[in-house]
Order: structure tokens, then sequence, then C-alpha cells
């Protein structure tokens, strides 16, 4: 089945009802994305498809056809979340990280401390009391995340962002 | 994830019609969309089924319109769509205030109006505010269309009036007059089940309904007339308690269900005077 | 590679009449208790656990009977038919008469020390279970070799899993390697229970031969691995007109499940700080650990302290109340201070910050005055002075004898410890102190992997001793080190002498060693001081009490690194906002009937409040560059900070979680009389 991954058509073969998740881990070999809880509750294996923030564990394979999917390994070198996280303290042990990167990225840009909140409240984190995330997020917004989604946005490629302004 | 996935068939329809066929020729079959309830009931182990109609495709349920003053929502439309909606915020805000906290954002992208009715939980976020707003489920089969009143849907818990052969293809709210209202009360402020959940409208004929206080939705008819009928706050407050069976499970009580409902009513009646 | 799966029981007490796995064999492995080469014990301190049932189970979701298979969906759909005669589970604690360990404190003369008070303040105090929630589930994978094994797992002590895999197999530990895989959050989760599931999957590949994965999912996590136990605390307090407390007498019930786990210390821990940090000399603290048919409660962040210093924060509001006295003003008459001794009779030092850390935030908060504004307002202001002790208690890390070692390299140094990091950033601090002991650049450090088979055993990442007590180590073999290069740089001195490795085992800091028949002398090395002032509102038509503020003012000696210090105040004080208000282990016939993330609520991103960390530094003379223990400390007071916030609304909750449905049931806090 034919679906672009991170940025890259790609041809994978795996059951259609099989969790996006588990397609992402054990056949694309991309272990970022985390499983916590298998129902959608704590947002570890949070992925962008289609620009928006899913939970991979709640989408069959066969739902992904011709669509495309960002996973933590797709944001690539040293994007500035992945930063942020770092000096600020918004990672501990790192288990839930990828997924709260993933949803930080889907933000609206110049996102307020309530956007942020708003915008996260499906990824638990149990290490961090969420205060090192939010430090990490307006950093990594006030240095070039900005830039990055005011692009995205005019690519079009995340109805989220566009329709939050 | 406790089921064994790989021999579930995901089945592609290359029309509504042809989907509808399906339901028709080929049951068993389970219709999914959103997947936030069906991969739910596969991760702990209890699947609906092991072949699935997978509906994401269909475009004919989408879209939100206005028509003659009536909203229609395509059973397909997202939560997030929901709460974008500048015609729904306008016309039907209390379903975008539902949207807006049913989940969190990765659940709203995903999980469908569509799917929250089909699925028929009585603590389905969205469903009160189509109960006490009077919308009609529009269902389609292979044999036609046909359109039930909401309040007329649910028949048990998780029971609805549905056959086997018919699919939700859309949900239409009459034009609403008054003010809409609606609060979710759950065990923590995002990502919850709801313990209590109201919708409501205020006008001469006030409408009110209620989510996880009995084995469906349900309209508190007899809260209503108590407050049409010039019944002070206390009578409707009593009311209520003749006509919502809320139980105690491992989310809450029925005694907090029970009052906070209450308080929810002397709320609503508040708020919007 | 196979998969691993454990078959559990469904009845909280029984026997075991017979098991049958009724799917097709093909391809499977399985074990029970009789394929166990050594002891069937999981090795701790009674060895009264099985690793697998035998005849009988003594809680739902023991592990009886374990299978592998290549095929993950083949396992998954396996069926196994155990059939039972169960008998009646004792599911209430306080009707238990299976002690696992009791303990009782006592200082001063307790009768004439109510004999001299104006008033007497009694009071029950009830918590219950608590969750980990760490987002990543246990798991580990189990390697066969040649009459050897090698587990690779999410844990916090090699060196437990390692011992209790050397007990059950019969294997010397040189064929028994452990290695730390990164770990996704323990918070104590990790400490025991991972021997267990080591075990599992080492039977598993010992019977198969090949490698066994064993992961839980979040499911069986939530029924079957330890929660923090409940408590049942009943306080009796003397106190004169004036305030000042004349005698407390405690008695501290714990809830711990069906085996004796790491029962006796959490118990120890709770005891020991059930005075809350005041003086008082004349302490009475009788303390039991029993055994229900529930499953296992064990370590998790506190240790027994959040337990009873809830009680003792709630009990010392309520004193001030039936006073008619500031509460402020109570807790700054009877707090402890240097030179005071605490109730096992511990002398403190300079580096007592009681006083300190409540003035601060006091101060900080404005908190006399907003209390006064908020009167009659839905707004509640509460606070909780507290304090926790690092490193094992009494003599426990004499007993330990830890070791750490630092190797010489190129560059600088590698450091070798069996600390495992899992978020809390021991790598980074235990890299900064050997770095700057060394004086090399923080680059120059290295940290080895956790792996028992080239790390010497630290002891256990657990007890706030990681920084205090491993770091205190490295800071030795750093200063040794530098000693020895003397004027060399690392590579210098490789090249002429060799390589060196320099390991230091852990003293004695002071001489006053604990007693434990007469529980008196030094508890622990030093204490870390906290007070937590919380701000909620309360909401009257869904008695949902809401957090919106804690200011977190904490003493911890030397802060080595503020940002990773800050994130471990900042995420203590959240799973503590957790227990105080949202998370309910719903026990139903023994066992959790919410194990799910769903049902079991952990605060998301909008129940947390906002978090001001203020930390204060009094160094430690025996920690490195001044450092105490900081893990737990941050988690001990938030729930009796918020409790008391409640009570400044008016509502009387001394149970835990203050849920809206007991909000709306707690009878009013009583005015003075």
């Amino acid at each position: 089945m034919r679906f672009r991954l991170n940025g890259k058509q790609v041809d994978v073969r795996a059951p259609a009802m099989k969790r996006l998740l588990d397609v992402l881990r054990e056949d694309c070999g991309l272990t970022g994305t985390k499983e916590g809880c298998g129902e959608g509750e704590c947002g570890a294996c949070t992925v962008l498809l289609d620009g928006q923030a899913v939970n991979s564990c709640l989408v069959p394979f066969g739902q992904v056809r011709g669509r495309s999917v960002k996973t933590i390994e797709g944001l690539r070198g040293r994007h500035p979340l992945q930063d942020a996280f770092i000096t600020e303290g918004g990672a501990q042990c790192g288990i839930c990280t990828p997924g709260m990167i993933m949803a930080a990225a889907a933000l609206p840009p110049n996102a307020t401390l309530d956007q942020v909140r708003v915008g996260l409240a499906g990824n638990l984190c149990r290490c961090t009391g969420y205060m090192g995330i939010y430090r990490a997020v307006k950093k990594a917004q006030g240095s070039g995340l900005k830039a990055q989604a005011r692009t995205r946005a005019k690519a079009g490629t995340n109805r989220t962002q566009k329709a939050a302004r | 994830m406790r089921t064994p996935v790989s021999t579930f068939e995901l089945i592609e329809p290359r029309s509504l019609p042809h989907a509808l066929a399906l339901m028709r020729d080929s049951q068993p079959i389970v219709p999914l969309a959103g997947c936030t309830d069906v991969y739910v009931a596969l991760n702990a182990g209890t699947p609906p089924g092991t072949r699935y109609l997978n509906l994401l495709s269909l475009d004919a349920l989408r879209g939100i319109a206005r028509r003659d003053g009536v909203i229609s929502i395509g059973a397909l439309t997202t939560f997030s769509e929901i709460s974008r909606s500048a015609l729904l915020a306008r016309h039907l805000p209390a379903l975008v205030m539902a949207a807006r906290e049913i989940g969190a954002v990765q659940i709203q992208n995903r999980a469908t109006l569509g799917g929250n009715v089909a699925n028929g939980s009585p603590a389905g976020d969205s469903l009160p505010v189509l109960a006490a707003t009077d919308a009609v489920v529009v269902l389609r089969s292979a044999a036609g269309k046909r359109r039930v009143p909401f309040v007329a849907f649910y028949t048990g818990y998780r029971l609805t009036v549905m056959r086997p052969d018919e699919l939700v293809v859309a949900v239409e709210v009459p034009p609403v007059d008054g003010r809409q209202w609606f609060r979710k009360v759950g065990t923590r402020a995002a990502q919850t089940i709801s313990k209590v959940v109201i919708a409501a409208v205020r006008a001469p004929r006030p409408r009110i309904a209620f989510g996880s206080v009995a084995p469906t939705v349900v309209r508190a008819r007899r809260t209503e007339e108590a407050l049409a009928s010039g019944g002070t706050i206390d009578d409707a407050v009593a009311a209520l308690g003749a006509e919502i069976a809320p139980i105690d499970d491992m989310r809450s009580t029925a005694e907090y269900r029970l009052r906070v409902a209450g308080n929810l009513i002397r709320q609503f009646w508040t708020e919007t005077a | 590679m196979l998969h691993g799966r454990t078959i559990r029981s469904t009845i909280p007490c029984g026997r075991i009449r017979s098991i049958n796995l009724t799917s097709d064999p093909a391809g499977f492995t399985v074990v029970d208790y009789r394929s166990i080469p050594g002891r069937n014990v999981v090795a701790l301190i009674a060895d009264d656990q099985p690793c697998l049932a035998e005849r009988v189970v003594r809680h739902y979701a023991e592990p009886i009977l374990l299978l592998a298979h290549e095929d993950r969906e083949r396992l998954i759909t396996a069926e196994v038919d155990v059939q039972y005669e169960p008998s009646e589970p004792l599911l209430d604690p306080l009707r238990s008469p299976n002690v696992f360990k009791s303990i009782a404190i006592h200082k001063g003369d307790l009768e004439a020390g109510f004999a001299r008070a104006d008033e007497i303040v009694e009071g029950e105090y009830r918590v219950g279970h608590q969750e980990h929630v760490y987002i990543e589930t246990n798991g580990v994978i189990a390697v066969p070799g040649d009459g050897a094994v090698t587990v690779y797992g999410s844990l916090q002590c090699p060196y437990y899993v390692q011992k209790a895999l050397r007990v059950m197999l019969g294997l010397p530990a040189e064929r028994v390697r452990v290695v730390q895989a990164e770990t996704g959050g323990g918070f104590g989760g990790k400490e025991e229970y991972p021997s267990i599931v080591a075990a599992h999957a080492c039977l598993l590949a010992l019977k198969s031969q090949r490698p066994v994965k064993l992961i839980y999912d979040r499911a069986e996590d939530m029924v079957a691995t330890t929660k923090r136990h409940p408590a049942i605390i009943r306080t009796r307090t003397g106190v004169t007109r004036e305030g000042r407390l004349t005698a407390i007498d405690i008695d501290v019930l714990l809830d711990g499940g069906a085996y004796m786990t790491l029962s006796p210390v959490v118990l120890s821990r709770g005891v020991i700080h059930a005075t809350g940090p005041y003086r008082c000399d004349n302490v009475r603290v009788n303390g039991r650990v029993v055994m229900t048919n529930t499953p296992p409660n064990g370590a998790f962040r506190g240790f027994g302290a959040p337990q009873t210093q809830f009680a003792a924060e709630v009990h010392m509001e309520r004193i001030a109340e039936r006073l008619g006295m500031d509460p402020v003003r109570l807790r700054e008459m009877n707090a402890l201070r240097a030179g005071d001794t605490t109730a096992t009779g511990q002398v403190l030092g300079r580096d007592t910050s009681a006083l300190a850390v409540l003035r601060e935030a006091v101060a900080r908060t404005d908190f006399k005055r907003r209390r006064r504004e908020m009167r009659g307002t839905r707004r509640g202001l509460g606070l909780a002075l507290f304090f926790h002790g690092a490193g094992f208690t009494g003599s426990g890390e004499v007993r330990l004898a830890s070791k750490a070692s630092l190797e010489l390299t190129e560059r600088g140094a590698r450091i070798l410890v069996a600390s495992a990091d899992m978020g809390q950033g021991s790598r980074t601090v235990h890299a900064q102190i050997v770095a700057e002991t060394l004086g090399v650049p923080y680059e120059a450090v290295e940290v080895a992997r956790v792996d028992t088979a080239s790390v010497p055993d630290s002891g256990p990442t657990v007890a706030s001793r990681t920084t205090m007590i491993v770091g205190g180590l490295l800071e030795r073999c750093a200063a040794e080190m530098r000693r020895t290069l003397g004027r060399l740089t690392p590579r210098e001195y490789l090249k002429r002498h060799g390589p060196i490795v320099i390991t230091k085992q852990y003293e004695a800091p002071t001489t006053a060693v604990f007693d434990e028949d007469t529980y008196t002398g030094d508890a622990y090395g030093t204490y870390a001081w906290a007070c937590d002032v919380a701000e909620v509102e309360y909401d009257p038509v869904t008695y949902e009490i809401r957090p919106v503020h804690i200011t977190a003012v904490q003493e911890i000696g030397r802060a080595l690194n503020p940002m990773l210090a800050a994130g471990q105040i900042e995420g203590g004080t959240a799973q503590g906002v957790g227990y105080a208000l949202l998370e309910e282990v719903v026990m139903r016939d023994g066992h959790m009937a919410n194990a799910q993330l769903t049902n079991y609520a952990a605060p998301t991103t909008m129940d947390t409040p906002r978090i001001d960390v203020v930390i204060q530094e009094r160094p430690y003379r025996h920690g490195p560059f001044g450092a105490k223990g900081l893990g737990e400390l941050p988690f001990d007071g938030v729930a009796p900070a918020i409790a008391n916030a409640v009570r400044h609304l008016g509502f009387d909750v001394r149970a835990l979680p203050l849920t809206p449905e007991r909000i709306m049931n707690a009878p009013p806090v009583r005015k003075p009389k």
C-alpha cells in the first residue's frame, strides 16, 4: 500500500486493520512513535496524518492509503522543538516526548499558554508536570517554529493551523 | 492490543451505493470511520466483528450545510471540523462547545459525529445537544432513506432503531430559537468521559437533555414542562429526579450525578435568564 | 524472538485445581512453577512471593503460567483454562490478622505529655492506592546464553533484578547479566516489580532457548503491578492553649497487599516521617503493615512518607482550627529547628530549614492577607510543611555498602555506576559532579551503560539517594583521580602509567548509629525541607476543586543542576496534584476495576496548575557539593496543602483523593470554640 511517510512516497505491505502505530514500529522500523495505552488516552503515539495530530494506535493502516504520515523521525535534524525540549527541561524520561513534540508541532503559531494547554491535553506526561514542556514550546515558537508553521499553513497541509487563525 | 487483527478485513466501498449494497448483502460487517471507539474495543480484546467497512472515502457523508434553516451535518464530519465551523458557531454553538470537550485534539481530529451517534454510548458528549435541539438522524440503506427523530433513535443501552443494513449518513438540526447551553462534567478537566453532561435551550418552551444519567441520552421532558409552565426551579429539579436514573459506576455515584444534574439545571436557568 | 505472556489468576484467593492450555499447543513454550530451576520466590525481603503460583493464589492477577510463541497473535488468542477452589478473600486491612511488620517509635513520656495538654485533638485520615502511570509499561527482553541469561529491561534497580534471578534460576552472579534499557518513567514502580517480569521472561527464554520479549500492555500493568500503599492513620495530639505540641500519638496501618514486597521499609519511612517536621518531646508512633488478598503494594515516590505526612499536616490544620489559631503561627512555633530532635531522637544539624521554607512560602504567596481576602469566596489557600529523609533509612546505606567507580579515559573519565536514569537526569548530574571535581569539561565525562557485567553495585535507584549517596561516591572517586593525575592530563597519565579505575564504597558519615530494635538514632543522613502553598477554586455546581496555583519552596542542600531540580519539583508536584484530587484506584473484589488510562484519571495539562518553584540551598556537609536528596520530597506535601486549601473553603475532608463526590458529602469545618 502506498502512502507518504515523512515526505517520501513508500509502499508497505501490512494488514489493513493493523494499527498504524504497529506498522510504523514493526514494518517501517520507526520506533520513535511510542505506545503508552493503546486506547487514545495518553498521546504517546501521536503522529501527523495529513498534518493533523492523531493517535496512531487508533488508526487502521488501511486508512492511510494515499495520505501523508509524519512521525518524530520526519522532523529531521535539529527541529526547534527538539532543541527547546532539551534546553528547557521539556523531556525527562522521554517516553511521551515524541508524541508531545508531534502534538506541539500541530499547534497554531504564536499559541497562547491556554492554546498550548488545550492542544497538548491529549498527551500525558508523568515526569515534568508540563511546566518544562510549556517553556519549551514557548521557546521553540519564538525561534523559528513560527516561520516553519507559516510555510506549512501556506502550503495547505495543515488544516488545524489555518482554521485556528 | 489484545485482538488478532491481521486476518480482519477492511473493505473499501467505491461509493455510497456500493457501501449500502455491502451493508445489505455482506453481513456481518462493521462500519467504521474515525475508529476512536472501534480500536478501543480491539485493544481490549473485544472486537465488534472481523469484517469492517471503511466509510472514510465516502465524500457524500461529509460537509456542513444549511438549507431552509435546517443544518445538515454529514456523518463523517469530525469534531475538529465542527469546532471550526463558522456556521455551527452561529447556529448551533452548543454542538461546538461539545465538540471541543470530546477527548482531546487527537480524538477530535478523528472522531465523527456519525460515529458518536451510531456508537450510542450514554456518555457520548454530542448526543445531549442533538437531543435538546430535536435533531433528526438521517439513515440510508440500499432500500432507501429514512429520517428518525433523535429522541426516538435510542431504545436502550447502546441500542438504536437502526437496522443492520443501515448507515447514519447525516444529522439534521432544525432552526433553534433561544439560547443554547452546554456543560460537561468529567473525571478530569480534559480527555475525560463525562459523569454528567447537559445540553439545553432557553426558550419559552425550554429544552433540556442529559447524558450519563440513564441507559441512553435523555430528554428531561417533565423538567422542561415544569419550567415552561412557570414552576419554580425547585419544582424543575424535583421533576428531574423522577425522570433520570443515574447509577453508581467506577467513575462516579448515582447520588453525585443526581445532585449535579439538578445543580446544572439551576446553573443553566440562572445563566440564560 | 518469541513473545511472552503471563496467565494470571482471576480470583483474589483460593486453590488452583487444574491448569489446561486448551488451544493447539504447537509452537508454544509453556512454563509453570515446575520449570523453575532454583527457588520459586521473588527474592526481596521475605521471599514469601512465588515467582509462579503453585497450589494457591493470594491475589487477583497473580502469575500462574507463562506462554511464549513466535506469533504474537497466536499468543494473545491462546486459551488457558484454570479451575479454582475459591476461598473467602481478606480485603479489609483493619481485619487482617496477618502482620508483615510492626514498628514502634517511643520518645519521652506520652502520658505526661498528654497531662500537660490543654486540648487533645484526634482524627483519622485515609488514603487509597495510587498507580504510577509511568508512560512506558513494564517490559523486558531475556536472551538465553550458554547456561546464562541476559536481561534488557525498563527498570530502576539492575542489581535487585540480578539477585532475584540468581535465586530463582540458581545461577551464579556472573551468569546473570542485567542491562537497563532506556526507561520510560519509574517513580518506584520499576523498583521491585521488574524482578518478576525478568524472572518470567528468563524462564521462557531458558526453556525455549530463544530470546523472549515480555511487555505488559497498560491494562495488565495496571491490574498486576504494585501501587502506593493505602493507609489508615489515627492521630491523637496534645497541645497547649498557646499551640505547643506536648504529645503525639500516631497509629499507622498500611495495606501491604498479598505479599511483603518492600512493605516493611515503606512502613519504616512512613512512621519516621509521621509526626511531620515538628518538635515534640513525647511521641509514640505505632505502625503495622498487614496482608490483604489484593495485588501487592510497593515502592512509589515518597515511600510511606506521603501517606503519614498527609495525616500530619491535615491534623496540624485541625489543631489550628481547634485553637482558633493562625495555622502559620502554629507551625512556626512547633517547626523543627537545628539542635532539635526528631521522633527517633536524631539531633538535627545546621541544615534544618523548616522555618526558612515556611517563612519564604508565606511571604512569597502573601499567604495571610490573601487567605483573609478569600474568606467567603470560592477560592481557598492552604499550605503544608514537610520534610524528607534522603537515602536508605537507618543503617540501610551501611548495609548496602554501595560502590561507584570511575575509569580514566583519554579525554577525562567514564562513570561506572548502577544508577538508572529514568528521566530524573542522574547521568547529567553524575557527570557534572565528576567533571567539576576532576577539573575537566563536562563533555569529557562519559557515563557507562548500566549493565551488571560492567558497573559495580551502587545500590538501587531509589530513596532520593542517587545524587546524594552515589553522587557522593563519585565525588570521592573523582577527587582521588585528580590527586592521582597530579599535573598530568588524562592522556598523558594513561600513556605513562596505564589505565586506572578508582572505586569507592559507602562509609557512614555520622557516628550516631540507628538502632533498629528501639527505633532511635539517626534515621537519615539529613533531611530536605519544603513548604507548599496551594490555591484552589471550588465549583459549587459540580463540587469540583480546581487547583489554580502551587508554590513549592524546597530546601535541597544544593541544586547541582537547577533546571533538572526544578523538573523534579514540578513533576513531583503534578503527581501530588493527581494524588490529591483525581487518582483513585477503584478496587472491586480485590481487583482494580478502572485499569485503563481512560478511567484512572492522571492529570492532563488542563488538570495541572501553574507551579512556581523556589529552591533554597543549605548545604549538607556530606552531600556532593552540599546536595541533599530531592526526588521524593516534592510529592509529600502537595496533597495536604490542597486538602488544607479545601479546609479553608470550609470542607472537612480527611481522605484522598478529594473527589467531587467526597466534597459533596463533606461536613463543614467546625469553627473554633
